[in-house]
C-alpha cells in the first residue's frame, strides 16, 4: 500500500483582507481570510507594528466572535419591566427618533441630565467630541475602573505610563521586573518581548501574589501581600538610596530632583518649587553656585545645593526625597512582615536591579543634542525595565504606589535610555501638554472643552460655584482630584441616589454594568430598576449600544446594536489610545472586510447619525446639514485642528504625515497598507525623548504639538502640593472640612504609602484574607462566553486557594466555600494553588454569566458554578456614621479600588449552583445551536 | 479507560460464542441436525451479534472491511481475519452437521483453532497497549481465553473441562485484579515522567488544559470509586465463577441448567468486563492530574 | 501503511520551550482556526453553548505546580502538548485499516480519514492524547503538524510553519528537522537538554521539551552585602557622599 495523497498547498482562502482585531484592547493587526465570501481564517499580520505576524487566543479565536449567536439583530425597544429581557425589534428610524425625543429635550434644558458613558471604547476622542457637543459634562470611559492610577501617576510624574505611553526597550533590557496583574493589557507586545528576553538570556522578576502567566516564567517571584507593593518599592528605593545606587547624573540633567522646594513655613508657597518671574523652576548651577532656570543653556544643576533666602533654608527636591526614602520606617525589616517579603529577599532584589544597571551599563553608538544645548556622543543604557498594570493600580493607594514605582524607574536613570523604558509616540507628554478638564454645560450650547484632563491646581476642579460636583461621577472634586479617566463606577450609584443630581438618560456603550464591570452586582441591577413614589424608574431613560445580548442589555429602554469587529469602521487614532511602538508613531483602522448579515450599524456611525438629527454642532453645519455620512466619513474628513484629523498617515495628496489636508482616498490607502500607518523615530530621536531636540522637533512636525517643550520628570509632584496647601487653608477653593485631612494624607507631593483604605473601615481580624481577580490570557472581560472556543478553556472559575488556608480548612478538591466580606457573601468552588501568597485567595474574571445572557443554555457551567468576586465589592465603603458616602476609590484619583477586597473563608456544603443565584434573563436572541463545525469549505 | 456497553458486550457475548464454537469445533458435544442447528445457532448468535455490538462504537461503521488490511501489525486487524475466518469455516462445519449429519473432524479443529486464537486476538488488542499497564500483562489474554472458554463449556455442558476452566478464570481472574492493582505503580509512570518535570521537583496539576471536557477525558479518564469495585468484584467473583461452578458441580448436567449456569455466569462477566474497562488506569491520566492517591480532573465541580 | 517506516528522510517536528510559554493558549485556538478549516473534518464542538461543551482540539496546555525539590516556593510550568510525531508510534502499528501512518518523507504521522472506521484504538495506544475523536465525524484527529501548511506554495515561505508556530506571541514553539544536527530545533535540543516525554514508553517523541530554567535562585541578602554597603551611617553623611559624587561627574 502505498501512502494516501495528502494535497500539502491547498488554497488558503479567494482573498486576505487586513484589519485591525478587537476581540481584546490590544489591537493587533489581522489578515482575515475570505472563502466565498465568508470569514475562513483569521491570522497575525507580520507586518503590523503592535504584534508582528503573532496572534493569541483570542484573535485567533474570532471567527466565533463574528458568527456568535449572541450578536444582537435589530434595534430593541424595551416592552416588559427593566431586568425582564423583554424586548420588540424595531427599525432603526425608530430607534434613532425614539432616541433624538428624549434627548433633544434634555440637550434644550439641562445637557447635563444626559450620563453618557462608554466602556471599552476604543474611539473616546470620537465618543468624547460627541459628548462635548452635545453639551453633558458627563462623559468618560472605562478607565476609572481600569488603570487610572497607573496613567495619571505616570503622567504627573514623567509624562507616560506603562501599555499605550510606552515599553520595555526589548532589543537591549537584561532585567524586566513586572508588578501587578498584566496579562491582559499590551499582551502580545509583552509576550513577544519576554520571549526576546528569553531567548537572550535575561531575567525576570515578578511581583504578584499569584504566580500564574508571566509571574510563571519569572526568574524571581515575590508573592507579595496585595496593596503592599509601594511600600515594598519604598523600601527597594530606600537600599538602593542608602547604598549610593542612583543616578546621579541622569537625576541632576533630566528630573526635578536638583529643583528647589520653598521651604518658607506657612507660606501659600510653602512646598512648591521656586520659580522665577518667567515660572520657570530653579536650580543651583553646580558650576557658578548660581541660581538659574533648570532648562538654561549649559547649566549643570547640583543635586546638593541648599540656599538660604530671607533667612529660609531651602533644599533640592533629591534632599527631601533622600529624606524621606533614608528613614528606618523604609527599611527592609520594617517592611518586611507586612509586605510579606523576606528582609534578605528584599534586598537582593535591590542588589539585583543596582547590579544590572550599573554594572551592565552600556553605550550605543549614537550621538544626541539635549534641550540645554548639549552634545552626548553616546547613548547611556542601563538595562532595567520594569512593568505595571492593574494588579497595583487597583487599590485605594495605588496613585502613590505607581508613583513610587515610577521614582524607582528613575532613581535608576533607566527612563528613556537604552536598555529601560521608553515611551511610545505620542508620550512623552507633560501634564503641561494635557487639557484641563471641562465642565460648565449651558442649555442647547456646547461644553466648553474636553471633558477629561489633568488637574494642576484646585482651580482646575470640576466644582459648580456653589462647589458642589459638576459631574455626575463627581471626578475633579476634593474626593478624588485627578480623576483623569472619571469614575464610571460611580455613575449609577450617584444617578441612583440623586448626589449630586438627578438625571434623565443614562446612555452607555460597551459597558456591562448589570453585571461584570460594577461593583456591587445585585446592587446595581437593582438601581437600574428601582422605581420612584411615582412608579417611574429613579434612572428614567437608559440608552444601550453593545454589539451581543451581554447582561446589561436586559436593562436598557431602547438598544442601539452595534456591529462585530470585522464589519465595521473604527479608528485607532494618535488623537486617543495609539498602537505606537518606541521606535514609531502608529495608527490604525479597521473597515468592514464582511457586511452585517443583520440589521446592525456601527455605533460611531448612529452617533453621527443622532448627532445630526440633533443639530449638533461639529455635526452639522451652519445650515443644519450632516457634515458626516457615517464614521467613515468622519474619520477621513474631520479636522480637530488645522490639518490635523483622526489619522496621520496618507494626508494631503497622501505623502504628507501628521499635518495635512483631507485625503479623500486616506481610507484606501490604509486598507492598501495593511490598515495601518506607521512613522519611525528618526535614529538620533529613538532615546532620552523628553529631553532629545530631534525628537522634540519630529514630535512637533507630526503634530503631537506646537512647539518643542521639554520638560523634567516630576519626582516632587507639585501639582498635588496645590491641593495640600488648600487643605492648609491656603486659596479661596477650599474643601470641605471632612475631606482636609485625607488630602493632606494621601495627596503628598513625594510617594507615600498608606494601607489600603478598606484596611481602615474593616475589621481586618475578622476578614483576614485579600481576594483578588485576574483576566485569563485568552479571555477578555465577558466576550469569551460567548465564544464556542474560548469557552471550553475557561467555563467555569474556581476560587484559587493558597496552601495555608487550603489546609487550615480541611478543602479537598471538589470542596465549596464560602466567601464573606462586609459587604456580601458568596459561596463558591474551590482548587488549591501553591503558588499564591498565604494569605490570598483569587479567581479569574467575568467567567460567571447570568442565565439567559450571550445565549448560553441556562445549565451553561458559566451561570451555574462561574461566579463573580463582584458581589463581595461596594462601590462605598461602610458607612461611617458620618451620613456621607464614601466611595471606595482612591481618593487621589477615584481609581475604583476592586483589589483593596478582604474576605473569610470557610468550607461551606455543596449548593446546586454557586450562590448567588439569579433567575434567567429572557434572551433577545434565543439560544445557539448545539453543535459548531466550523468549516467554510471543504 | 470507559466502560463502553457496545465494547463490553461484544467482548462478553462473542467472547462466550467464540468459546462455544471452540466447544463445539472440537465434538464436545458432537451434535448433528436439529440439535446442532440449535447449539450452533446459539454459539453464532451470541459470536455474531457481539461483533455487531463492536460496530456501534465505531465512529464510521461502514468502512469496517477496511480493517482487514493490516493483519501484518494489527491485532484488531487480526481478530476482524480470525473471527470471518473461523465462522466461515464452522459454518461449513455447522451446515455439514445440521443437514448432512456428519462432523468433518479437521473442519471444526481448525474452527476451534481459529475460534480461540479469535479470542486471543481480541485480547490482545487490550494486552499490547503499553498505555494501561493493567492491561499491558500475559495475563489479560489469559484472563479472557478461560472466562471466554470456561462460558463455552458451561454452554456445551462439559462438566470435567468446565470445573477445569472456571477454576482457571477465577484464578486468572484474580491475579488479574490483585496484580492489575500494582502494575501501574510498577511500571514508574508518574506525572514527573509525563511532564519531564521530576528533576524540578513534584508535579501536580493546577490547571486543566479546558475546564470543559473532552474526548480524552470521556474515552480514557474513568474515576471509578474503591467501594464500588470492591462490590462489583464480588458479584463478578460470585456470578461468573462460584455461582456456575457450584451449579456445574453439583446440579445435574442438561441444557436448563447450562443455561441457567450461562444467564448467571454470563451477569458476573458483564461485571468483571465492566470492571476490566472501568478499572484500567490510562497513562493520558498522568496529564490530568491523576496521582496515586488523587484522581485525575473531572470537568464537573459539584458532586 | 500501518508499519512504521524503518527510518525517515526528515525528522520534523516541535520544540516547546517550559521556560518561557505564559500559557495564554494562543496555539491552541490558531491550530483549531487552521485545521477546522483545512486538513479533513472540521474540528467540532457539540454542545457549544451548553452546559457540556466538548470540543475537538489538537493541541491543549496543561498547567502544573512543581514543588522545588529542596524546598522553596512553588513553581508553575504551563505546558502545551499535541502529538510528538513518535519514531516509534504505537498509534499507527495499532491501527486496523491503515488510516494510521507516518510519513517516509518527514515523518509526520497523520490519519487518512477517508480510510478511519473511528475505532478509537489509536487514542487508546497514544500515551500523549494527542488524538481526540471528532464527535460528529466519527473520525480520528490529529495534529498534522500542519502538512497543509509547511509546504503550501499558496504560502509565503516565511509563514511555512505549523499554524501554533507562526502564532505563538513569546516564541516559545519551534519547527524544524530534527535529522538534520544543524538546524535551529537540533541546538535549541542541545544547548537546553530537551527532554522527551514519558521515555519509559518506548516511542521515541520527536518533538522535544526544553525543561523551565532553575528559579528563585538569588541568594538573600544582609545589610553586609558589598554591592549595597551604605554610602553613610548619619543621613548628614549622605549629603556629604552626594556632594562628594556629584564633583566627580
Amino acid at each position: 500500500m502505498t501512502a494516501p495523497i495528502v494535497d500539502t498547498s491547498p488554497k488558503v482562502s479567494d482573498e486576505v483582507r487586513k484589519t485591525t482585531c478587537y476581540m481584546c484592547a490590544c489591537r493587533c493587526g489581522i489578515n482575515v481570510h475570505l472563502k466565498d465570501g465568508k470569514v475562513a481564517y483569521i491570522e497575525g499580520n507580520r507586518d503590523h507594528p503592535v504584534n508582528k505576524g503573532v496572534l493569541c487566543a483570542k484573535g485567533s479565536s474570532g471567527i466565533m466572535q463574528v458568527n456568535a449567536p449572541s450578536r444582537l439583530r435589530a434595534p430593541l425597544k424595551r416592552t416588559g419591566p427593566r431586568g425582564s429581557g423583554e424586548f420588540q425589534e424595531i427599525s432603526w428610524d425608530e430607534a434613532l427618533e425614539l432616541a433624538k425625543s428624549w434627548l433633544e429635550p434634555v440637550r434644550k434644558s439641562a445637557p447635563e441630565k444626559l450620563a453618557f458613558f462608554t466602556g471599552r471604547d476604543q474611539s473616546q476622542s470620537f465618543t468624547s467630541f460627541w459628548a462635548q457637543n452635545f453639551g453633558t459634562p458627563n462623559y468618560a470611559a472605562h478607565g476609572g475602573f481600569c488603570s487610572v492610577n497607573m496613567a495619571t501617576a505616570g503622567i504627573y510624574t514623567m509624562g507616560g505610563a506603562f501599555w499605550e505611553f510606552g515599553q520595555p526597550d526589548w532589543d537591549h533590557t537584561k532585567l524586566f521586573m513586572i508588578f501587578g496583574v498584566a496579562e491582559d493589557h499590551d499582551s502580545n507586545p509583552i509576550k513577544m518581548g519576554l520571549g526576546k528576553l528569553k531567548a537572550r538570556g535575561g531575567k525576570v522578576i515578578g511581583v504578584n501574589p499569584i504566580r500564574s502567566g508571566y509571574n510563571a516564567i519569572a526568574d524571581e517571584w515575590v508573592g507579595i501581600t496585595p496593596g503592599t507593593d509601594g511600600l515594598f518599592i519604598s523600601s527597594l528605593i530606600h537600599v538602593l538610596l542608602k547604598a549610593g545606587k542612583v543616578d546621579l547624573s541622569y537625576l541632576a540633567q533630566f528630573t526635578n530632583a536638583p529643583c528647589l522646594v520653598n521651604a518658607t513655613p506657612g507660606s501659600s508657597e510653602e512646598g512648591l518649587l521656586i520659580r522665577n518671574d518667567d515660572g520657570k523652576p530653579l536650580v543651583i548651577d553646580r558650576t557658578s553656585g548660581t541660581l538659574q532656570p533648570f532648562d538654561k543653556q549649559g547649566v549643570k544643576p547640583d543635586l546638593a545645593a541648599q540656599v538660604d533666602m530671607d533667612g529660609v533654608m531651602h533644599k533640592t527636591v533629591f534632599q527631601h526625597l533622600a529624606d524621606r526614602f533614608l528613614s528606618d520606617d523604609h527599611s527592609p525589616e520594617a517592611v518586611s512582615e507586612q509586605c510579606g517579603v523576606r528582609p534578605g529577599r528584599i534586598r537582593a532584589i535591590a542588589a539585583e536591579l543596582a547590579r544590572v544597571a550599573f554594572e551592565e551599563a552600556f553605550e550605543l553608538d549614537q550621538p544626541w543634542t539635549d534641550f540645554r544645548g548639549t552634545r552626548h556622543e553616546k547613548m547611556l543604557g542601563r538595562p532595567v525595565s520594569f512593568h505595571a498594570m492593574r494588579g497595583i493600580s487597583a487599590h485605594s493607594n495605588g496613585f502613590q504606589t505607581c508613583r513610587a514605582l515610577h521614582v524607582l524607574q528613575i532613581l535608576l536613570g533607566t527612563v528613556e535610555v537604552p536598555g529601560g523604558f521608553r515611551f511610545k509616540p505620542p508620550y512623552p507628554k507633560p501634564v503641561e501638554a494635557h487639557p484641563t478638564p471641562h465642565c460648565h454645560s449651558k442649555p442647547d450650547c456646547p461644553l466648553d472643552g474636553p471633558h477629561l484632563g489633568f488637574v494642576r491646581s484646585p482651580a482646575d476642579l470640576a466644582l459648580k460655584e456653589d462647589g458642589t460636583p459638576a459631574r455626575i461621577d463627581k471626578a475633579f472634586t476634593w474626593e478624588n482630584p485627578l480623576s483623569a479617566h472619571g469614575l464610571m463606577h460611580m455613575v449609577i450609584s450617584n444617578a441612583h441616589a440623586g448626589d449630586p443630581y438627578k438625571i434623565d438618560t443614562l446612555f452607555l456603550y460597551m459597558a456591562n454594568m448589570a453585571w461584570n464591570s460594577s461593583m456591587n452586582t445585585r446592587g446595581v441591577m437593582d438601581m437600574l430598576t428601582d422605581k420612584d413614589e411615582n412608579g417611574d424608574y429613579v434612572i428614567p431613560r437608559i440608552i444601550y449600544s453593545d454589539a451581543y445580548s451581554s447582561e446589561m442589555v436586559a436593562y436598557a429602554d431602547l438598544i442601539l446594536p452595534d456591529t462585530t469587529y470585522l464589519e465595521r469602521h473604527d479608528c485607532i487614532s494618535l488623537l486617543d489610545r495609539p498602537i505606537c511602538e518606541a521606535d514609531a508613531a502608529a495608527d490604525a483602522i479597521r473597515w468592514p472586510v464582511i457586511e452585517p448579515d443583520r440589521d446592525v450599524r456601527g455605533f460611531q456611525s448612529v452617533l453621527v447619525d443622532l448627532g445630526a438629527r440633533l443639530k449638533l454642532p461639529g455635526f452639522v453645519d451652519e445650515n443644519g446639514t450632516a457634515l458626516y455620512k457615517d464614521y467613515a466619513d468622519y474619520m477621513v474628513n474631520h479636522q480637530r485642528r488645522p490639518g490635523i484629523g483622526p489619522l496621520a498617515g496618507f494626508r494631503g495628496n497622501g505623502t504628507q504625515t501628521g499635518r495635512g489636508d483631507v485625503n479623500p482616498d486616506q481610507l484606501q490607502r490604509y486598507i492598501d497598507n495593511g490598515s495601518f500607518f506607521v512613522e519611525h523615530v528618526p535614529d538620533e530621536a529613538t532615546y532620552y525623548k523628553p529631553w532629545n531636540a530631534a525628537y522634540q522637533d519630529w514630535a512637533v512636525g507630526l503634530g503631537f504639538y506646537d512647539a518643542p517643550q521639554p520638560y523634567l520628570f516630576q519626582l516632587y509632584a507639585e501639582p498635588l502640593r496645590r491641593f495640600q496647601l488648600a487643605a492648609e487653608g491656603h486659596g479661596e477653593r477650599q474643601p470641605p472640612d471632612h475631606l482636609r485631612q485625607q488630602i493632606k494624607d494621601y495627596l503628598d507631593p513625594l510617594p507615600v504609602w498608606y494601607p489600603p483604605i478598606e484596611d481602615g473601615s474593616v475589621d481586618t481580624e475578622a476578614y483576614p484574607v485579600h481576594a483578588l481577580t485576574q483576566r485569563p490570557m485568552a479571555m477578555y472581560h465577558s466576550w469569551g462566553s460567548q465564544n464556542a472556543w474560548l469557552r471550553q478553556i475557561h467555563g467555569r472559575n474556581p476560587l484559587y486557594v493558597p496552601t495555608k488556608i487550603w489546609q487550615e480548612n480541611g478543602f479537598k478538591d471538589g470542596d465549596w466555600a464560602r466567601l464573606t466580606s462586609v459587604h456580601g457573601e458568596i459561596t463558591v468552588p474551590v482548587a488549591h494553588m501553591a503558588g499564591l501568597n498565604e494569605n490570598t485567595v483569587w479567581t479569574w474574571n467575568a467567567i460567571g454569566k447570568r442565565k439567559g445572557a450571550w445565549a448560553l443554555d441556562d445549565d451553561a457551567p458559566e451561570a451555574t458554578s462561574g461566579f463573580l468576586l463582584n458581589h463581595l465589592i461596594h462601590e462605598l465603603l461602610p458607612p461611617k456614621g458620618d451620613g456621607l458616602r464614601w466611595s471606595n476609590s482612591d481618593p487621589v484619583t477615584g481609581q475604583a479600588a476592586w483589589f483593596d477586597l478582604r474576605v473569610k473563608i470557610e468550607k461551606a456544603s455543596a449548593p446546586a449552583e454557586s450562590q448567588p443565584a439569579f433567575g434567567p434573563l429572557k434572551s433577545p436572541v434565543g439560544k445557539g445551536p448545539a453543535t459548531v463545525q466550523q468549516k467554510v469549505t471543504s | 479507560m470507559h466502560p463502553a456497553p457496545s465494547v463490553i458486550v461484544f467482548t462478553v457475548l462473542s467472547g462466550l460464542g467464540f468459546g462455544f464454537l471452540t466447544f463445539l469445533g472440537l465434538g464436545l458435544p458432537d451434535v448433528h441436525g436439529v440439535e446442532a442447528f440449535f447449539y450452533f445457532a446459539v454459539a453464532f448468535a451470541l459470536a455474531v451479534g457481539g461483533l455487531v455490538a463492536s460496530t456501534f462504537h465505531l465512529g464510521n461503521p461502514q468502512r469496517a472491511l477496511k480493517a482487514f488490511t493490516q493483519w501484518r501489525s494489527s491485532w484488531l486487524s487480526r481478530e476482524a481475519w480470525l473471527s470471518t475466518a473461523a465462522l466461515i469455516i464452522l459454518a461449513i462445519y455447522a451446515a455439514a452437521a445440521v443437514f448432512i449429519g456428519i462432523s468433518v473432524f479437521p473442519l471444526g479443529l481448525l474452527g476451534a483453532i481459529l475460534s480461540v486464537a479469535t479470542v486471543v486476538a481480541t485480547s490482545m488488542i487490550y494486552a499490547q497497549l503499553k498505555t494501561v499497564p493493567r492491561w499491558n500483562h500475559w495475563l489479560t489474554p489469559a484472563h479472557m481465553l478461560t472466562v471466554s472458554l470456561a462460558g463455552g463449556a458451561i454452554l456445551a455442558q462439559q462438566t470435567a473441562a468446565a470445573l477445569v476452566l472456571l477454576l482457571l478464570a477465577g484464578g486468572f481472574q484474580i491475579l488479574h485484579w490483585v496484580l492489575g492493582d500494582r502494575r501501574f505503580a510498577e511500571r514508574g509512570h508518574t506525572i514527573e515522567t509525563a511532564t519531564g518535570l521530576g528533576d524540578r521537583g513534584s508535579a501536580r496539576l493546577f490547571e486543566p488544559p479546558h475546564t470543559g471536557s473532552n474526548y480524552l477525558l470521556k474515552e480514557m479518564v474513568h474515576v471509578v470509586g474503591r467501594k464500588h469495585v470492591q462490590k462489583l468484584r464480588i458479584i463478578a467473583f460470585a456470578g461468573m465463577i462460584v455461582v456456575p461452578l457450584a451449579i456445574v458441580a453439583l446440579l445435574p448436567v442438561n441444557p436448563f441448567t447450562a443455561i441457567l449456569a450461562t444467564l448467571i455466569y454470563l451477569v458476573g462477566a458483564f461485571a468483571s468486563r465492566w470492571l476490566f474497562f472501568a478499572e484500567a488506569e490510562h497513562v493520558v491520566s498522568l496529564y490530568y492530574g491523576a496521582t496515586g492517591s488523587k484522581p485525575p480532573y473531572q470537568p464537573s465541580f459539584s458532586g | 501503511m500501518t508499519q512504521l517506516p524503518a527510518a525517515t528522510d526528515k525528522k520534523l517536528g516541535l520544540v516547546i520551550d517550559l521556560d518561557t510559554c505564559v500559557g495564554c493558549h494562543a496555539c491552541v485556538t490558531a491550530c483549531k482556526g487552521w485545521n477546522t478549516e483545512n486538513y479533513g473534518a472540521p474540528l467540532s464542538d457539540t454542545d457549544a453553548y451548553g452546559g457540556d461543551p466538548v470540543g475537538t482540539f489538537l493541541n491543549r496546555i496543561h498547567s502544573y505546580e512543581v514543588e522545588p525539590k529542596g524546598g522553596g516556593c512553588s513553581q508553575t510550568v504551563h505546558f502545551p502538548k499535541s502529538c510528538l510525531h513518535c519514531e516509534d508510534a504505537p498509534c499507527v502499528t495499532v491501527c486496523p485499516t491503515g488510516a494510521s501512518y507516518k510519513r517516509t518523507e518527514d515523518g509526520i504521522v497523520l490519519v487518512n480519514e477517508d480510510a478511519c472506521i473511528g475505532c478509537g484504538l489509536c487514542a487508546w495506544a497514544c500515551p500523549y492524547g494527542a488524538r481526540e475523536m471528532d464527535a460528529v465525524a466519527g473520525v480520528m484527529k490529529k495534529c498534522t503538524l500542519c502538512v497543509d501548511r509547511i509546504y503550501n506554495e499558496n504560502l509565503p515561505e516565511e509563514d511555512r510553519v505549523p499554524a501554533c508556530v507562526r502564532t505563538c506571541p513569546a516564541g516559545a514553539r519551534h519547527f524544524g528537522d530534527f535529522a538534520d544536527p544543524d538546524s535551529n530545533v537540533s541546538k535549541l535540543v542541545a544547548e537546553r537538554g530537551g527532554m522527551d516525554l514519558m521515555p519509559e514508553q518506548g516511542t521515541k517523541p520527536v518533538n522535544k521539551y526544553l525543561p523551565p530554567r532553575p528559579k528563585d535562585q538569588l541568594p538573600d541578602m544582609d545589610v553586609l552585602t558589598p554591592l549595597l554597603e551604605p554610602v553613610a551611617e548619619e543621613p548628614k553623611g549622605f549629603l556629604a557622599w552626594l556632594d562628594k559624587r556629584l564633583e566627580a561627574l
